[in-house]
């Protein structure tokens, strides 16, 4: 079985697993691990966003934390102003989630815009800086904001909501999360067989052949960053949502570094890295987590074999190395 | 005469204290190989870079079909019709031949910003490359990717991808590099073909081949051009004999 058909294969059984687990914690009445399941694919999202970004442009991004906490609090925010029936800037609030993602997306393309306007004209190491530090800003203005709860964070007392749908059921939300989630991955998929996709991981390969070529790295490359932005930026609303809660916490550098290390483990520029590399996140969260409270340590072990063993990661340890046809 | 397609007037650029380029002009006419030959160090990269736009130049101009470029960017320059050549290969190592040449295609078409249409099934790129690929005798390997094409291939994938561009120019930068005598005949061939295309601004090692090609040559030392003419008068001129040719001439 060649390479192509063997990751399709894998892609598929990730998909259905995702599914499938949850569907049966929903039978056996687990809420639980429903929501374990909503974590997984919400955070995937998340890692879907960074993977344009990383996987696709090359770009470092170390601090796509800011996108994440952006969302979030355009989710919180208006949940906020609707459950206190007070005006924001003379609109009224929402609590539903259609227009909040709108906005959310919106907010976190914008900022990526200046945050990539500004850090694309630098690369490697001092790239990873700026956008650390674009985020840290973003981190400390929310720890000092405190008419949306300051350093305690913003409580979202009832869950925004999706037409058709209860949110406040684990299932109907996972339903919420799944869907979006096909969504990206289907977004990701077709951005990166086309023109744009093409032009984008021949840019990470070697820029200058692309520009002797006549494609300008800059404009392709800021472009990607806003699109990862804003997919980043809409898995924050929905986080907000399932925790009910944001803070500046998800703007915190360790967030931004959990995305990376999300796309690490499942495979960078790989469809379904981010899914891999979300459920072995909350996996090891969960199982270890409750073992021993220094699971990061073991995380970070399964880290270096996987840097130094298995760079295409989970994915590329099973399915080979990735086909650009 | 008729307009130059490509002329640099009186270029000039330093790094600290040394003189790259030193007031260079120089013109490239439809139809003609034109190659630009010195000793190591005499400024023929600095030049290349100073032509593709990868550096500006401190004064001076770059003409492209009679409009002043000197002031655009690479891919700019790429896109109104310079195609260039590396040096060493310069490809896109995880993409097959085939792709490489579709995203010359792509790049020369138009805009990269198309979202949605898979490329694979764009059958116009597809086409196009294969045929640009069997023009350079690379057919039977349009599958493989360019890390793993030989270094010969490489070098011939390099022209392919400038082919694709259709530039109204060439900028071959010693394509000829670490190619075998057979390599370099079948080159050679193909080159004299191609300026039927687009004129070819040459840096070449090899002075065999250099001599074979050129129509005419412009010979760099220290920055200057010190002589341009024909293979016949560069061969007598007495102070190329004695800079450049010297330890040759008999």
């Amino acid at each position: 079985m060649d390479n192509l058909r063997k990751e399709w294969l894998l892609n598929a059984l990730l998909a259905a697993a995702l599914f499938m687990v949850p569907f049966w914690a929903w039978i056996a009445s687990e809420p639980f691990i429903i929501t374990l399941a909503t974590r997984i694919a919400i955070l995937a999202i998340a890692g879907v966003g960074l993977n344009i970004a990383l996987g696709l442009g090359g770009m470092v991004s170390f601090g796509h934390a800011l996108y994440l906490g952006i969302g979030g609090y355009v989710a919180g925010i208006a949940a906020h102003h609707a459950f206190h029936g007070t005006p924001i800037l003379g609109l009224p609030g929402t609590n539903q989630m259609l227009p909040i993602w709108a906005i959310a997306m919106l907010f976190s393309g914008a900022i990526a815009a200046i945050v990539g306007a500004l850090s694309l004209r630098t690369s490697g190491i001092f790239f990873i800086m700026i956008t650390l530090a674009f985020a840290q800003m973003g981190f400390f203005f929310t720890l000092s904001w405190p008419a949306y709860g300051g350093e305690d964070g913003l409580p979202i007392f009832m869950r925004n909501q999706f037409p058709g749908l209860n949110t406040a059921r684990p299932w109907e939300l996972f339903l919420v999360a799944y869907g979006v989630l096909i969504l990206t991955l289907g977004v990701f998929a077709t951005l990166r067989a086309a023109r744009f996709g093409a032009a984008l991981m021949a840019i990470r390969q070697n820029p200058d052949r692309a520009a002797a070529i006549g494609i300008s790295p800059f404009g392709i490359k800021l472009v990607a960053f806003i699109l990862s932005g804003m997919i980043t930026g809409l898995a924050g609303a929905m986080m907000a949502d399932l925790t009910r809660f944001v803070s500046p916490a998800m703007m915190a550098w360790t967030m931004s570094g959990e995305l990376i290390v999300i796309i690490i483990l499942g495979g960078v520029g790989r469809l379904f890295g981010p899914v891999a590399g979300a459920a072995i996140l909350v996996g090891f969260e969960v199982f270890f987590g409750g073992l021993t409270e220094h699971w990061k340590l073991w995380l970070g072990l399964v880290l270096l074999a996987v840097v130094l063993f298995a760079r295409g990661g989970l994915i590329g340890l099973i399915a080979g190395r990735a086909q650009n046809g | 005469m008729a307009e130059p397609v490509l002329s640099l007037k009186s270029i000039s650029k330093s790094f600290g204290a040394l003189k790259a380029s030193d007031d260079v002009s120089l013109t490239l006419h439809t139809g003609e190989i034109h190659a630009l030959i010195g000793p190591n160090g005499a400024g023929k990269s600095t030049l290349m870079g100073l032509v593709s736009g990868k550096l500006t130049p401190d004064s001076g101009s770059v003409w492209l079909d009679g409009t002043d470029v000197t002031g655009l960017s690479v891919a700019r320059r790429a896109r109104r019709g310079l195609g260039r050549s590396f040096q060493v290969s310069s490809l896109i190592p995880d993409y097959s031949a085939l792709r490489n040449v579709m995203l010359a295609l792509q790049a020369c078409q138009g805009h990269s910003y198309r979202f949605l249409r898979p490329v694979n099934r764009d059958s116009a790129l597809r086409d196009g490359a294969r045929s640009i690929l069997g023009r350079v005798g690379l057919g039977p390997r349009a599958s493989v990717e360019a890390a793993t094409l030989s270094h010969g291939e490489r070098r011939l994938l390099e022209i392919a991808v400038a082919l694709a561009l259709a530039p109204r120019c060439f900028l071959l930068d010693e394509p000829m590099a670490g190619l075998g005598s057979e390599g370099t005949a079948r080159l050679v061939g193909f080159l004299r073909e191609l300026k039927r295309e687009a004129p070819i601004l040459l840096i070449e090692h090899d002075m065999d081949a250099v001599f074979q090609l050129a129509d005419r040559i412009s010979v760099l030392v220290y920055g200057r051009i010190i002589a341009t003419g024909t293979a016949a008068e560069i061969r007598a001129n007495p102070q190329v004999r004695a800079v450049y040719l010297g330890e040759d001439a008999t």
